[in-house]
C-alpha cells in the first residue's frame, strides 16, 4: 500500500524503508532470529499511525531502530528527508522522544517529578533562566490537561499511572519534538484514565501537528487513536492501509485471525455463547 | 447441599502493617449459584485480589479477616481448623489460581515431577510405584487435553513452554481434585490477543467438561470479562458498586461508577462503528487508609448528591434480588 506520496503541508516526517533486524547470538554455531524483516512504512505531520501484532512479532525491534537504541541490519530510516543517523545525537532526540510501557520506572522514585520535567531542558538549545523554566514547565501542564499544583512538587508514587505517562508525553512536547515513539504507552495503567493518555495523543497530533507511531497490541486502542495501522507478525508487515480498511476488511488471513480474537465490550464470541 | 457454592456476608479484610489499617475489602456480600461464572471487575486497588484471597482461605499475612462470614459449599471456611480447610475445602470444593501463577512452576523440574510434588504435597503419600504415577499422569494428561493442552507437555520444561501454555498447566495442576469452584485472578493480563482468546476458551471448556462447576474471573479487563461470564460484580474501593447480570451491567449500567467504566474503554468493533469519545474518570481511587465518607466514589462522582456525601448507599435491589446497585440515584426507582 503506498500513500506516502508528499501533499501539501502534510510532508513525511519519517519513513522507514526495508528495514531489517536480524539478531545474532552464539561465536561458532551462529543462531539468527529475525526481529524485523523488510518493513516499510512513513508516518506524515500530524498522523498517528499503530503497529499492531501479538508479543514477539517484532513491534518494539522497530520502534528502537527508529530511537537508535538499536543499528538496523539494512535498510533505511530517514528523519525529514534526512537519514537519522546523520544527525548529531542531541539533536536527534530533540525531534524523536518516546514513551514506554512502563510510567513507573520511567521516573527516578528519589526525586520530585519537577526534576524529571526540568532535566528536559537540557536537551534544548540555550539555556533558560529558572523563572522560565517553570512558567514553560507550568503552561505545558496545563495544555495537557494536568493542573501544576497537583503534579509538580509530587513523588512519582503519589501520582497515578495515568497521570504520569501523561506527564511523559508532555515532557517531549518541552524538548519540542515533532514525533513521539508510544510503545505500549497504555498497557500498565487502568482502563478508567487510559482515556486521557489517548485523547491526548489526540488533541497534541491535531493542535500541534505532533506525529506518533502508537505501538499497541491492543485493537481497540489502535482503531480509536490511529488513522492508519500496520499489523505485524514475526518480523514482517503482512498488512498496511487506513483503519477503516484493515480491521473492517481484513484481507491478510493473519489480520482476520488476529480481529477474530479481539475481545469486544458488546458482543460475546460464538465459542463463549 | 447448600444451594450456593460460595455464599459472601458482610465480608471485611484490612491490611494491617506500619502504613496503618488499609481497608482494602469493607463490607461485601453476594452469592455465587452454581453454575454460574462470576466475574469481579474494577479499578487497580479496588480490592478484588484482596477479596479473591480471602475466599481462597488463605490471605497473605498483612491481609487480616476483620468480619463477616465465607461459606464455600455451605461450609464457614474460616470456622473449621485450618487442616480440615486444606483436605476438605481446599482442592476439593474449591481451587485458587493467584496472579501471575505460572510463575510457580519449578524451573529445574518437568512438568511431571511437578505433578508429583504437588500430589504428595496435598495427599502426603509418596507417590512410588509406576502404576500410581501413570494414573496421576493420565488424570492430569485429561485435564490437560480440555484446556488444549498435549500430553507431551508432561515431559517438558517451563522454559520450554510459552506463557500461556504454562498458564494452563498451572490451572490443570490446580483443577486435579476438580473443585467445584475455582477462583481466578487476571489469567489473561500477561498474554496477548490470540492466548488470551485461548485461555477463555479453555476455561469454559474445563467447565463444560463438568471438571469445574462455578468459577469466580477476576479480571480488570471487562471486554474479556464480557466473553465469560454469566454475572459481574463491579468492585470499587472495598465495596460493591453494581452486581448483576453480565450483559446488564454493560448494556444498562446501573451505577455511576459502571457507566463511567465502560465508557472508558476503547472496544474494537469489526463494523467500524464510530467510537462515542472516550472519557476517563477524573480524580484517582481514595486512600484506603482513611476511606471517604458516605459512598466512596462520591469525590469522582458527577451526580454526587449531599447525601453522598454524608450516608452510605444501601444495595438497591432490582427486581428478585438478580441485580443491585449502591447508589442514592436509585432511590426513587426503588421506591424507598
Amino acid at each position: 500500500m503506498d500513500d506516502t506520496s508528499e501533499t501539501g503541508n502534510n510532508g513525511i516526517v519519517l519513513k522507514c524503508e526495508g528495514l531489517t533486524k536480524l539478531y545474532t547470538s552464539g561465536l561458532i554455531r551462529t543462531k539468527t532470529v529475525t526481529g524485523a524483516k523488510d518493513v516499510s512504512f512513513g508516518i506524515k505531520r500530524g498522523e498517528i499511525v499503530s503497529l499492531a501484532g501479538e508479543s514477539g512479532s517484532g513491534k518494539s525491534t522497530v520502534a528502537r531502530m527508529i530511537l537508535r537504541l538499536i543499528k538496523p541490519t539494512s535498510g533505511s530510516i530517514t528523519l525529514n528527508g534526512r537519514s537519522i543517523y546523520s544527525y548529531d545525537i542531541r539533536e536527534y532526540y530533540r525531534q524523536v522522544q518516546a514513551v514506554f510501557q512502563d510510567p513507573y520506572s520511567a521516573f527516578n522514585p528519589f526525586y520530585t517529578v519537577d526534576h524529571v520535567m526540568e532535566r528536559a531542558f537540557g536537551l534544548r538549545e540555550g539555556s533558560i533562566d529558572p523563572d522560565e523554566k517553570d512558567k514553560i514547565i507550568q503552561s505545558t501542564l496545563e495544555s495537557i490537561g494536568l493542573n501544576p499544583s497537583e503534579v509538580l512538587g509530587r513523588y512519582p508514587h503519589e501520582l497515578s499511572g495515568g497521570q504520569m505517562q501523561r506527564m511523559l508525553i508532555g515532557r517531549s512536547l518541552l524538548i519540542g519534538s515533532q514525533l513521539l515513539i508510544a510503545d505500549e504507552p497504555t498497557s500498565m495503567i487502568d482502563a478508567s484514565t487510559r482515556a486521557g493518555v489517548l485523547n491526548l495523543l489526540l488533541s497534541l497530533k491535531k493542535d500541534k501537528g505532533l506525529s506518533v507511531l502508537f505501538i499497541t497490541h491492543d485493537i481497540g486502542q489502535a482503531q480509536y487513536v490511529s488513522e492508519r495501522v500496520l499489523v505485524m507478525k514475526q518480523g514482517e508487515v503482512v498488512e498496511q492501509g487506513p483503519v477503516d480498511e484493515v480491521f473492517i476488511r481484513p484481507k491478510h488471513p493473519y489480520t482476520k485471525e488476529l480481529l477474530a480474537a479481539v475481545p469486544t465490550l458488546y458482543e460475546r464470541w460464538d465459542t463463549c455463547r | 447441599m447448600a444451594t450456593h457454592i460460595l455464599e459472601v456476608q458482610d465480608l471485611r479484610g484490612y491490611y494491617r502493617g506500619t502504613f496503618g489499617v488499609v481497608h482494602a475489602v469493607d463490607g461485601v456480600s453476594f452469592t455465587v449459584d452454581r453454575g454460574v461464572v462470576m466475574g469481579i471487575a474494577g479499578e487497580s486497588g479496588g480490592g478484588k485480589s484482596t477479596l479473591a484471597q480471602l475466599v481462597s482461605g488463605s490471605p497473605p499475612p498483612l491481609l487480616h479477616l476483620e468480619g463477616g462470614t465465607i461459606l464455600v459449599d455451605g461450609i464457614d471456611i474460616y470456622s473449621i481448623n485450618p487442616e480440615e480447610l486444606r483436605t476438605e475445602v481446599k482442592c476439593k470444593r474449591m481451587s485458587y489460581v493467584p496472579q501471575s501463577s505460572m510463575e510457580s512452576l519449578n524451573p529445574v523440574k518437568r512438568i511431571r515431577d511437578f505433578i508429583f510434588d504437588v500430589v504428595r504435597q496435598r495427599t502426603g503419600k509418596r507417590i512410588a510405584s509406576s502404576e500410581e504415577k501413570a494414573e496421576v499422569l493420565d488424570m492430569a494428561a485429561n485435564h490437560m487435553k480440555t484446556l488444549g493442552l498435549d500430553r507431551p507437555v508432561l515431559d517438558r520444561y517451563p522454559h520450554e513452554l510459552s506463557g500461556g501454555m504454562k498458564q494452563r498447566v498451572v490451572i490443570a495442576v490446580s483443577t486435579l481434585w476438580n473443585p467445584k469452584l475455582l477462583i481466578i485472578d487476571e489469567p489473561t493480563s500477561a498474554l496477548d490477543v490470540t492466548s488470551q482468546k485461548r485461555m477463555i476458551e479453555a476455561l469454559l471448556n474445563l467447565k463444560r467438561a463438568g471438571t469445574i462447576e462455578s468459577m469466580l474471573y477476576i479480571s480488570h479487563d471487562l471486554t474479556s470479562l464480557r466473553q465469560l461470564c454469566g454475572e459481574c460484580i463491579i468492585m470499587y474501593a472495598g465495596k460493591i458498586a453494581e452486581i448483576g447480570d453480565m450483559e446488564e451491567t454493560i448494556d444498562s449500567p446501573r451505577h455511576p461508577y459502571s457507566r463511567l467504566l465502560t465508557a472508558a474503554i476503547a472496544s474494537y468493533d469489526s463494523k467500524g462503528r464510530k467510537m462515542g469519545e472516550l472519557k476517563s474518570i477524573a480524580g484517582s481511587p481514595p486512600d484506603l487508609r482513611d476511606p471517604p465518607a458516605g459512598c466512596r466514589f462520591h469525590p469522582r462522582c458527577p451526580y454526587v448528591m449531599d447525601i453522598c456525601r454524608t450516608k452510605e448507599p444501601p444495595m438497591f435491589w432490582a427486581g428478585e434480588r438478580k441485580g443491585g446497585a449502591s447508589c442514592w440515584l436509585l432511590t426513587s426507582q426503588a421506591g424507598q
